[in-house]
């Protein structure tokens, strides 16, 4: 199968997300809990002990009444690059290599088996998107015959998070291949938050592939850290030098400037990467 | 009844007085086992972190106790490689303090991890590239070492000295001290360094990145730096405490001085290194990310500009000046404020470059999460510190740990083991005497 990929120029999944369109459904959240076996407790509403791989934040403008302006920020795992392909804060911080970087899709994985739970890639990630197994899943009785067998669930003890839904990548590739080692179909793999998005805020494809509409809407600069030349959009914290693979489009300002730090004097889009970051 | 495990020429507590004492801190001691039984069978559900807190309470007690038995190694390194020959009265001590220091690191580690049964997994899957995994392979490194270094003390003992093989290994031992002293510092240098670089090199945490010298951030330095500094103090303020409960003049005060000055311009010379490090990420690291200094002390209910002027001021220049200056250095009082004021600071150091740092929000629409411990926490913390209190009651009960005590507390009666029998005297007058 590796010979397959080789052959092929490297993907670079990733994802962009219209905020302009989302409504806060959460839909996604939804699709993301039911595709990948996440478990949940009774009680959820402590959010700082909830497993949620992607995570809708809702965010205002700070206006009063009637200027207020709200906006929903879905928030996947990025599957950050960092300033040289595979050094994201997480993958280059995990002391026994139990998440990793793969250059060939551009994915950051997370290896349960292997995980001894130290945290270190929580406390690296700016975007909150870890979660640790505080609890063991125990799921409703009966439940457990409709979990997808294509994802392992997750013990006590280990970190978890976004994995751009890469059971459909291999499922996909395992089709490729068996149908003539053929390239994987932009439709053939797309995650459950797309396709469960009601308003088409999302769209997920291979950032390295022109005939890709994630493609044709980020234009993302490969010399640039593939920035987006899009002047719509943006990526979450992008002068940290954490380099992401999800995009977020907006016409309106305030929220292309809350996807970032910026002192007062400076404006959105025109602030490259700091200095010192690797 | 255990007159003859003690060394002879020196005055003990009575046994029974001795096995309450035991038995009180073991009891304390037992609430921290249970603690830690909860949390392996029952998981960190236990605990109060959380999502934000990865990181809490342990690993910033795993840090600060690391700093604090920097002592073992720094006083090796002026004693075996740069030749302070005085340092010898102290040592052992420092040794003693150091292993009990690396061990609670260990077991406190072994605690906070979700699977402890895979902690093996850093060594076998080891990432080059981690901090995490220099830390793991310096620490474990640095603990045989601070281990083959106690066991020449352990064997010390009056009993198992008669036994040839051991008396002669002790011998050995010691006279190959130098080398694992010379081994531990290198050691050392890289595990306090790599524990700094932790926190440094977290570029999506603009609170606590730093930039870099090769591979290395600031904090890398800065760390080591600071545990040589703070150590002997900690290794001098326990060795203070020793002499109060014991009533008893342990070490001589030259011996004390001594270190005290060379922790004192340790110290000092940190903390204008500190401050350099702290000006560079107020004007230039922290504005580069979009964020002013003054966003990470304020909007939550903790961490104020308060904590950076007691970290540094305070807790930094102060004791460094009191240590550094004859006259405050030679007053007891002042000596052991430095002292405390010293460990705190430090402390301080590591709480914030862990805790302060998961607090801070990154995300614009994030918010500041302020954290309190649980009680199994607290219990589990406490544990390794009633370990060290029952070690070194031990060790001090029946080992010659401290080469000056009989010098400076001379008994009267001939037969020494007989006395220590004896009520507990009043040594307070010859301690006084000792130290004038």
């Amino acid at each position: 199968m590796k010979q397959t990929q080789s052959q092929q120029r490297p993907k670079r999944y990733g994802m962009a997300i219209d905020l302009d369109k989302c409504t806060g459904c959460g839909s996604c959240m939804v699709a993301c809990f039911a595709e990948n076996n996440v478990s949940f407790k009774q009680d959820e509403t402590n959010k700082l002990l909830s497993i949620t791989w992607l995570r809708v934040y809702k965010i205002t403008n700070g206006k009063p009444f009637p200027d207020t302006e709200v906006c929903y920020v879905p928030r996947p795992c990025q599957h950050c690059a960092g300033q040289h392909e595979g050094h994201s804060p997480c993958v280059s911080v995990c002391p026994a290599t139990a998440t990793d970087y793969s250059l060939y899709t551009g994915i950051v994985s997370q290896i349960y088996t292997r995980c001894f739970g130290c945290r270190y890639c929580m406390a690296a990630c700016p975007y909150h998107a870890r979660y640790f197994n505080w609890w063991d899943p125990i799921w409703p009785e009966g439940m457990e015959r409709s979990l997808s067998p294509n994802v392992s669930p997750r013990m006590r003890g280990v970190v978890e998070k976004c994995s751009f839904c890469f059971h459909r990548y291999q499922l996909a590739r395992d089709k490729a291949y068996l149908e003539g080692k053929r390239p994987i179909r932009e439709e053939e793999y797309q995650t459950a938050c797309t396709q469960a998005c009601p308003s088409g805020a999302i769209v997920f494809g291979d950032l390295n592939d022109p005939a890709h509409e994630v493609y044709r809407i980020v234009q993302p600069d490969p010399d640039n850290h593939y920035k987006a030349r899009n002047p719509r959009a943006f990526r979450l914290l992008e002068r940290l030098g954490t380099n992401p693979k999800v995009y977020y489009l907006s016409s309106r300002e305030w929220v292309r400037r809350a996807g970032d730090n910026y002192l007062e004097n400076e404006a959105p889009g025109t602030i490259g990467a700091p200095r010192g970051a690797h | 009844m255990d007159s003859a495990l003690i060394p002879e020429g020196v005055k003990r507590c009575s046994l029974w007085k001795f096995l309450l004492a035991l038995a009180l801190v073991g009891a304390v001691m037992l609430w921290g086992v249970y603690a830690m039984l909860l949390c392996w069978i029952k998981g960190l559900n236990q605990t109060n972190m959380n999502d934000y807190y990865g990181f809490a309470l342990w690993i910033w007690a795993d840090l600060a106790v690391i700093a604090l038995g920097g002592g073992a190694f720094f006083t090796g390194l002026l004693k075996y490689v740069f030749g302070k020959d005085q340092l010898k009265y102290i040592i052992n001590y420092a040794v003693l303090i150091g292993f009990i220091c690396y061990s609670s690191a260990q077991l406190i580690l072994g605690i906070d991890v979700g699977q402890p049964l895979r902690g093996w997994f850093i060594f076998w899957h080891a990432n080059v590239h981690s901090m995490l995994t220099e830390v793991a392979f310096c620490l474990t490194c640095y603990f045989i070492v601070l281990t083959i270094e106690y066991i020449p003390l352990a064997l010390d003992n009056r009993q198992i000295q008669k036994v040839p093989f051991f008396a002669n290994l002790t011998h050995n031992m010691h006279s190959a001290m130098a080398v694992f002293a010379a081994t531990g510092a290198f050691l050392s240098f890289f595990h306090q360094g790599s524990l700094g670089g932790v926190s440094g090199v977290l570029f999506g945490r603009p609170f606590s990145f730093r930039e870099h010298i090769l591979i290395w951030p600031y904090t890398f330095f800065l760390f080591t730096w600071s545990a040589a500094a703070f150590g002997p103090s900690f290794t001098l303020f326990v060795t203070w405490l020793t002499e109060k409960i014991t009533r008893k003049k342990l070490v001589k005060d030259e011996v004390i001085h001594m270190v005290a000055k060379i922790s004192g311009w340790m110290i000092f010379t940190y903390i204008i290194a500190k401050s350099i490090d702290t000006l560079y990420w107020m004007f230039a690291t922290a504005p580069s990310q979009g964020l002013q200094w003054s966003f990470f002390y304020q909007n939550n209910p903790l961490y104020g500009k308060w904590i950076l002027f007691t970290e540094i001021i305070i807790c930094g220049f102060l004791p460094g000046l009191l240590l550094i200056f004859k006259a405050t250095r030679e007053n007891p009082t002042t000596r052991v404020a430095a002292l405390v004021l010293g460990i705190v600071g430090v402390c301080l150091n590591r709480w914030v470059m862990v805790l302060q740092t998961l607090a801070a929000p990154v995300m614009p629409f994030d918010s500041w999460v302020m954290y309190i411990p649980s009680w199994q926490e607290v219990a589990t913390t406490i544990l390794p510190i009633t370990y060290g209190i029952i070690l070194i009651m031990i060790s001090h009960r029946y080992l010659p740990i401290f080469p000056q005590e009989r010098e400076l507390n001379p008994i009267d009666t001939p037969d020494a083991p007989e006395a220590a029998e004896l009520p507990e005297p009043a040594p307070a007058v010859v301690a006084e005497g000792q130290s004038a």
